[in-house]
């Protein structure tokens, strides 16, 4: 059988800082299947985006390091490969897009010199034909007036073309995991909806596996199939778009898709927010995280961290109240 | 695919870059013109403040006490003027590229300070090639090499460098390389009866650059750090990281031309303290250039000469200023013309 693309197990990483060790990832699993999209969904600070760059192997050390677990892309566990062996990977086999796409981008440099760039690393392209490849990855991304842009610097295109000579750059090695973190919240709404339509195209057409990172529901609900929810480092959900959003599980989901604006809903309606806020990761309660902020809090709850389990098939949630209804 | 809500800008080809370097060039130049006379004014004013005038030293020292030929002398010189009349002549003459005459050098200033030009342009051009290359590869390197002995290295020399007087600087170096080791030459320009040679003229040339550079290289090693610390948090590096660029890769393509930009900044804001330092440096090491002639012409109070070097030296920072300009333009796509 043909190992998964991307299949992370028990995923832990700590941020060394001087005011103690904070588990900022903290035992996450998750497979993503090829042509599949999984999101990671959670509030600022959930440990989302030190997941991605985790998986990236890109942590800023110091103070992050990753201290246990596997990430296994195609079936070769990539952390415990060296720096050398990673420069190879990086760019190849795994691409990555991020949230603001104007400061992704060299201001100094041509879109053309930066899609050259990764193509002239891990192809044996030579640079004639890596402008050509560049100019066609470009046309691919539906950039307006491809061969002229080649040309232009960052500071001349809007954040929408950015974000998509990005995505060249991402996909111009055809990897085999694309990680998207945020990458349309920096973008207008009707922006976002042109990118969203074009990754899962491109996705399609290459049969990528995709970890799409986003606190937006809405977009979720748009380009996921699974959906794994994050709360201060740790996974508290993982089901099928359609089951979290049907019937969520975790008081935690449940109030996150509470929080969010539906269509067509009364105005006079109020919006219900989640009281408090994430603790701090270096002051986690001894039980379960979201107990202080949890409208379903039981004793047990604030003594016992919930370990994850699976009341269906496809599914799993940490949370005791959950697992009692 | 639908275009963005955003009119396209065109891109600036290499061809709409060279116009717009030349416009910006059109327009630094024509600012230069009030630029110029005002210093042309200040400068004047400055210099009838001081005390005496140039013709009581040459009386003086030509042991000339006869009121008649004083008179003259000043009619001559047309210090009977108003102070305003002078200034307004002496901007006139300057626009016919009449600096006045130097009755020590007995030719007129212009070509006193043409003679002396080309040692000191030599000598600011070397420095400022030292110092922006040490201080640029010393500023890399310590960045590189965060909080390491590299890093420590750089950080104490570039102490010593930003703290030592450059004329101290420049007699240690002499002591140090000249008198005990013997190894080069304690001033001028060329040997006694030398023929002036480039070889020459160069091995003269290394300890003077050192002395007026390394404060300089000093400066341009600390911002050079830290610029290139900045530059490294930025997001554009995590995507060339992630594009699977070695750190020297994404160091060099990425980091270095970022970072280069307030290097390029600062450079244009001291171009007149180099001149100034030169002034120092060429009297330590007798160095034949603008510098010792303006320390020479202060001290006989040859006004006429003193005016001129300041004009004229103003003319070159500006100079250097437009080139600074252009050079950021280079560098940086985002400059448009202000």
């Amino acid at each position: 059988m043909k190992p998964l693309p991307l299949e992370v197990r028990d995923l832990r990483t700590t941020l060394f800082t001087r005011r103690g060790e904070m588990k900022a990832v903290d035992g996450l699993s998750l497979t993503v299947g090829p042509g599949e999209t999984v999101a990671i969904v959670g509030e600022s600070g959930c440990g989302k985006s030190l997941s991605a760059l985790s998986i990236m192997r890109l942590l800023p050390d110091p103070p992050a390091r990753i201290v246990g677990g596997q990430v296994k892309l195609n079936g070769r566990d990539i952390v415990p490969l060296p720096e050398e062996t990673m420069l190879g990977i990086r760019g190849k086999e795994i691409g990555m897009i991020f949230q603001d796409p104007i400061s992704s981008l060299n201001p100094v440099a041509t879109v053309e010199k930066q899609i050259v760039e990764v193509l002239m690393t891990h192809t044996e392209l030579g640079r004639g034909q890596a402008r050509v490849r560049a100019h066609e990855l470009l046309e691919l991304v539906g950039m307006p007036d491809a061969a002229r842009r080649l040309d232009a610097y960052p500071h001349q295109l809007s954040g929408g073309m950015c974000q998509r000579v990005v995505i060249a750059m991402a996909i111009a090695c055809s990897p085999s995991v694309l990680i998207a973190d945020e990458p349309t919240t920096a973008l207008d709404v009707t922006v976002q909806a042109q990118v969203l339509a074009l990754l899962k195209k491109l996705q399609a057409d290459a049969g990528m596996a995709m970890i799409f990172i986003t606190h937006d529901l809405g977009v979720v609900a748009e380009t996921a199939d699974r959906v794994v929810v994050m709360y201060a480092g740790r996974k508290v959900e993982e089901a099928s778009v359609d089951d979290l959003f049907d019937n969520p599980l975790h008081p935690y989901t449940v109030g996150l898709i509470g929080a969010t604006p539906t269509p067509g809903a009364e105005r006079a309606e109020r919006l219900a927010d989640i009281p408090g806020m994430v603790p701090p990761l270096n002051a986690l309660p001894q039980g379960c995280a979201f107990a202080p902020r949890c409208k379903r809090v039981m004793d047990r709850c604030l003594a016992e961290r919930p370990a994850l389990t699976a009341p269906g098939p496809g599914r799993l949630v940490a949370c005791f109240a959950a697992e009692g209804s | 695919m639908a275009g963005e809500l955003v009119s396209p800008t065109p891109a600036l080809r290499g061809s709409a870059r060279r116009a717009a370097a030349l416009k910006l060039l059109r327009r630094r130049l024509i600012q230069a013109v009030p630029l110029m006379l005002g210093v042309v004014v200040i400068n004047f004013c400055l210099i009838q403040m001081a005390p005496g005038s140039f013709l009581e030293l040459m009386t003086a020292e030509n042991q000339v006490s006869d009121p008649a030929t004083v008179a003259l002398l000043r009619k001559t010189y047309g210090l009977d003027d108003p102070v305003w009349m002078q200034l307004l002549k002496y901007i006139w003459a300057l626009l016919h590229f009449d600096f006045g005459f130097s009755y020590r050098q007995n030719m007129p200033v212009i070509q006193a300070i043409w003679i002396h030009l080309p040692a000191t342009i030599l000598l600011m051009v070397s420095s400022i090639a030292l110092a922006v290359t040490i201080g640029v590869a010393a500023g890399v390197v310590a960045s590189m090499k965060v909080r390491t002995f590299w890093d420590s290295l750089v950080s104490v020399a570039a102490m010593f460098f930003y703290a030592a007087p450059s004329f101290w600087l420049g007699i240690m170096l002499i002591v140090l390389f000249s008198v005990k080791l013997g190894w080069l030459p304690v001033g001028g320009m060329m040997k006694i009866g030398g023929n002036g040679g480039v070889l020459e003229i160069l091995h003269h040339l290394i300890l003077p650059t050192l002395a007026l550079g390394l404060f300089y290289a000093a400066i341009y090693a600390r911002v050079m750090r830290s610029s290139m610390l900045e530059v490294a948090q930025l997001d554009f590096v995590r995507t060339a990281r992630a594009k699977g660029l070695s750190r020297n890769q994404v160091t060099i393509h990425h980091v270095l031309r970022n970072a280069l930009l307030p290097v390029v900044t600062i450079l244009g804001v001291q171009m007149g303290t180099v001149l100034a330092g030169s002034v120092v440096i060429e009297s330590v090491f007798s160095w034949p250039g603008v510098g010792s002639l303006l320390f020479d012409s202060v001290s006989s109070r040859n006004y006429p000469v003193v005016l001129g070097i300041m004009v004229l030296g103003s003319l070159v920072v500006i100079a250097a200023n437009i080139a600074v300009d252009l050079i950021y333009m280079w560098l940086d796509p985002r400059i448009e013309i202000r």
